[in-house]
């Protein structure tokens, strides 16, 4: 057997909350726990729970914009109950990544969507999901291999054309990511393609001369195109501490990031880093991964997610 | 020649004394600001809670250092528990057995397991080894031939297996190939899985059942967050761990992650992955990898060099030697070197805190007192071995010889031979009080 049995579909809160459970378990535990018997909210209480989200990757900078809020409404007796915390919290993260719920559309022919991001985030693996969804939405899909560096990289997203069933482009492995990219426009404006999806080789935000070479492809993808026939689709693993804000700011310098893609949900990682890149850059989360199959990649939605999570 | 100078010296430290011993209240601003650094690097939280409150608990009472603010002092004890509890293992491979030797890397999906096999297959065979590399990841599409072009890139060799065996089959039957054709040590990639995934954890352990590996490696992410202790955690439950790579060590991350696993697993880092080329794997260094979590490094760097020169180990050597009255012109050369490797004193005295403008203005004293020390140096450094030796032998024409080799005048070298046996005089005077006098006297020279 080639691939593995695709499981009995589940609905879709079901799915996301199996998910995002150990990630609910983890704090809504600590959180019950954490409030259980007491009444004021005191000093102690303030500082578990400063622990409590620090230790789901929200960052100490956000965490204390937090913290200050709740203080803020204690000191106003807006908040006095230590049992309505929790919802209090939730409503503030859920203002916070409300405006991060906008989900991806495909308005222009051919549209192309540029996956960038660091190595081993799952980049080639969400490219795989996406282009599975969109063409089961009845969208013609053209896959495009520009990461023509790391090896076998090609013939790993060549693989999912095949279970997607496809259209499929690519060149000699070391050749010139930009010939790619130009191919497949070219390609995909002679043959009527809706949408093509292009994969990039991973690179750290801190190459200087691969975040160049980055520059380069969409240079060339903007000049063949058009600016709003573009989305940059910067993906992000659910399991990095801080350090994704640095991949963020940098990303977004240097090209523009359009939309983001959180993957890896589905461990015990709570992806809390989201929350705090939301705050700052105001750049839409488009999908979230909670797993290996290829319905596992959702569209963002902040009150599921914040649902899911307390 | 050096009364002006070290009078000055001494006014500076003279400044910083007084701060006795480290207490919760002079500490616990700077506990705070080290917390926050540690969580800004990812270190995670309970790791942090228990490693501030055992660095507090210890440094307590510490006599503050002369040359140091009580703030510097805990920063210096923090920063030397950190690379004592990074490093203090030894990060050799273990490859004692009987060949071929195994060793199994794993870890999370996108950790960077396959590319670092290369690099560990290269690695070894720039050891005089023969690596045979085992691709063992039959669910990632094309994980076998990426492996195979990494083989091929590398020009070593790669067991052929393909998606429909089984892991565990895979590895035993690459074993057996090793054995027959000489391969000594059996590199084996495994699929990248989570850790609560419990079906394929279990695979991981029959793998390595069935091939008795002398090194199980865990692969992390030097990005990973909080997460970074449980992950480890169950990794090292499963399969006890042998060591742990740290990759993507090139980007930006802080790197809290390896203090995490280092304290939650008590293995030992071994490599750090540092670009994607094949031959960037490094031995790890705990004492950047300290100063990187704390992000404290031009603190770091001026308490080094406050204190780096007078260590206590040199301090008693040098103690044995004045007590034997054996203190040679050498030794004198040695403790001027040492002074001058501060840097110049000027931008020693610039960088401490609690110093007056004034006194940082007074650049020229500080410069003409460097010039006298490196003259000595230069006219000790042409005198021979015997000579520095035995000052006694230093007849006129010795003393023409070493002036003339110096590009300096008799009296030049006379007086840094008296300046010697004054110094000598006074050291074994002050070998009286002890150690901890005399490394006062020097601190506070």
């Amino acid at each position: 057997m080639l691939f593995k049995a695709k499981p009995q579909k589940k609905g879709f809160f079901s799915r996301l909350k199996e998910g995002l459970s150990m990630t609910r378990d983890n704090i809504v535990g600590k959180l019950d726990r954490l409030v259980f018997g007491k009444k004021k909210i005191d000093a102690e209480l303030l500082e578990e729970l400063e622990e409590l989200l620090i230790t789901s990757d929200l960052g100490v900078k956000t965490v204390q914009k937090l913290i200050a809020s709740v203080e803020d409404k204690v000191s106003r007796k807006l908040l006095n109950d230590a049992s309505e915390l929790k919802n209090t919290l939730k409503e503030d993260i859920y203002q916070i990544l409300a405006g991060d719920e906008k989900p991806l559309e495909i308005t222009k022919k051919p549209y192309l969507v540029m996956v960038i991001g660091i190595n081993g985030v799952g980049k080639t693996t969400t490219i795989g999901k996406l282009a599975s969804q969109l063409k089961a939405e009845g969208k013609s899909v053209l896959l495009a291999a520009g990461d023509t560096f790391r090896a076998a990289a090609i013939e790993q997203l060549e693989i999912w054309s095949k279970r997607a069933d496809v259209g499929f482009i690519r060149q000699a492995q070391n050749s010139d990511p930009a010939a790619v990219i130009f191919d497949a426009i070219a390609s995909a404006k002679s043959r009527g393609i809706d949408v093509i999806i292009a994969d990039t080789a991973g690179r750290l935000h801190t190459k200087v001369n691969l975040m160049e070479e980055l520059k380069k492809l969409f240079k060339i993808a903007r000049r063949e195109l058009g600016e709003d026939h573009i989305e940059t689709l910067l993906v992000l693993d659910a399991t990095t501490g801080q350090n994704a804000v640095s991949q963020v700011k940098i990303f977004h310098k240097e090209v523009g990031i359009t939309g983001l893609v959180v993957t890896k949900l589905d461990g015990t990682a709570k992806g809390g880093v989201i929350v705090g890149i939301a705050d700052e850059f105001k750049i839409p989360v488009r999908y979230i991964g909670i797993g290996e199959q290829i319905d596992d990649l959702r569209v963002f939605n902040a009150q599921d997610f914040v649902d899911a999570l307390f | 020649m050096f009364d002006n100078l070290s009078d000055k010296l001494h006014g500076v430290f003279k400044k910083l004394k007084g701060h006795g011993k480290l207490t919760e209240s002079n500490i616990k601003a700077t506990l705070r600001e080290v917390k926050l650094a540690l969580l800004e690097a990812d270190v995670n939280f309970k790791v942090v809670k228990s490693f501030i409150d055992e660095i507090s608990q210890k440094a307590l009472g510490e006599e503050v250092i002369l040359s140091l603010t009580p703030a510097q002092q805990i920063i210096k004890i923090i920063n030397e528990e950190l690379i004592h509890i990074m490093g203090d293992e030894d990060s050799d491979l273990n490859l004692k057995a009987v060949p071929p030797v195994g060793i199994m890397l794993v870890g999370l999906q996108g950790s960077g397991k396959t590319t670092t096999c290369g690099k560990l297959a290269n690695y070894l065979r720039k050891h005089g080894k023969s690596p045979l590399l085992v691709p063992a990841d039959v669910y990632r599409p094309a994980a076998i031939e990426q492996l195979k072009t990494l083989g091929k890139q590398l020009d070593i060799p790669v067991f052929d297996s393909n998606i429909k065996q089984n892991p565990v089959k895979i590895c035993k039957a690459a074993k057996d190939f090793a054995l027959k054709n000489a391969y000594d040590v059996c590199i084996i990639d495994t699929a990248g899985r989570l850790h609560i995934d419990e079906k394929l954890m279990a695979e991981l352990k029959s793998i390595k059942k069935k091939v008795g590996p002398t090194e199980v490696l865990f692969v992390a992410d030097a990005m990973t967050g909080q997460e970074a202790v449980n992950i480890a955690k169950t990794f090292d439950d499963i399969l006890d761990i042998t060591g742990v790579i740290l990759t993507k060590m090139d980007g930006d991350a802080r790197g809290g992650a390896a203090l995490s696993i280092k304290h939650i697993t008590g293995k030992p880092i071994k490599f750090i992955g540092v670009g994607e080329k094949l031959n960037q794997l490094e031995k790890f260094h705990p004492d950047r990898m300290a100063s990187q979590i704390l992000g404290m490094g031009d603190m770091l760097s001026l308490i080094e060099k406050a204190q780096n020169v007078f260590d206590e180990k040199r301090a008693m050597a040098l103690e044995k030697k004045i007590r034997k009255n054996q203190f040679t012109i050498g030794d004198f050369k040695d403790q001027l070197q040492q002074m001058m490797k501060l840097g110049s004193l000027e931008s020693i005295v610039k960088m401490m805190p609690g110093v007056s403008k004034k006194m940082k203005n007074n650049a020229q004293d500080f410069k003409d007192g460097e010039k006298d020390i490196k003259k000595t140096i230069a006219i000790i450094c042409s005198m021979t071995t015997e000579e520095r030796n035995r000052c006694e032998i230093l007849n006129g024409s010795r003393r023409k010889r070493i002036a003339k080799g110096s590009g300096t005048t008799v009296t030049d070298v006379n007086k840094v031979i008296k300046q010697y046996l004054e110094t000598r005089k006074v050291m074994q005077k002050f070998s009286k009080l002890g150690i901890k006098g005399l490394s006062r006297l020097k601190r506070s020279l």
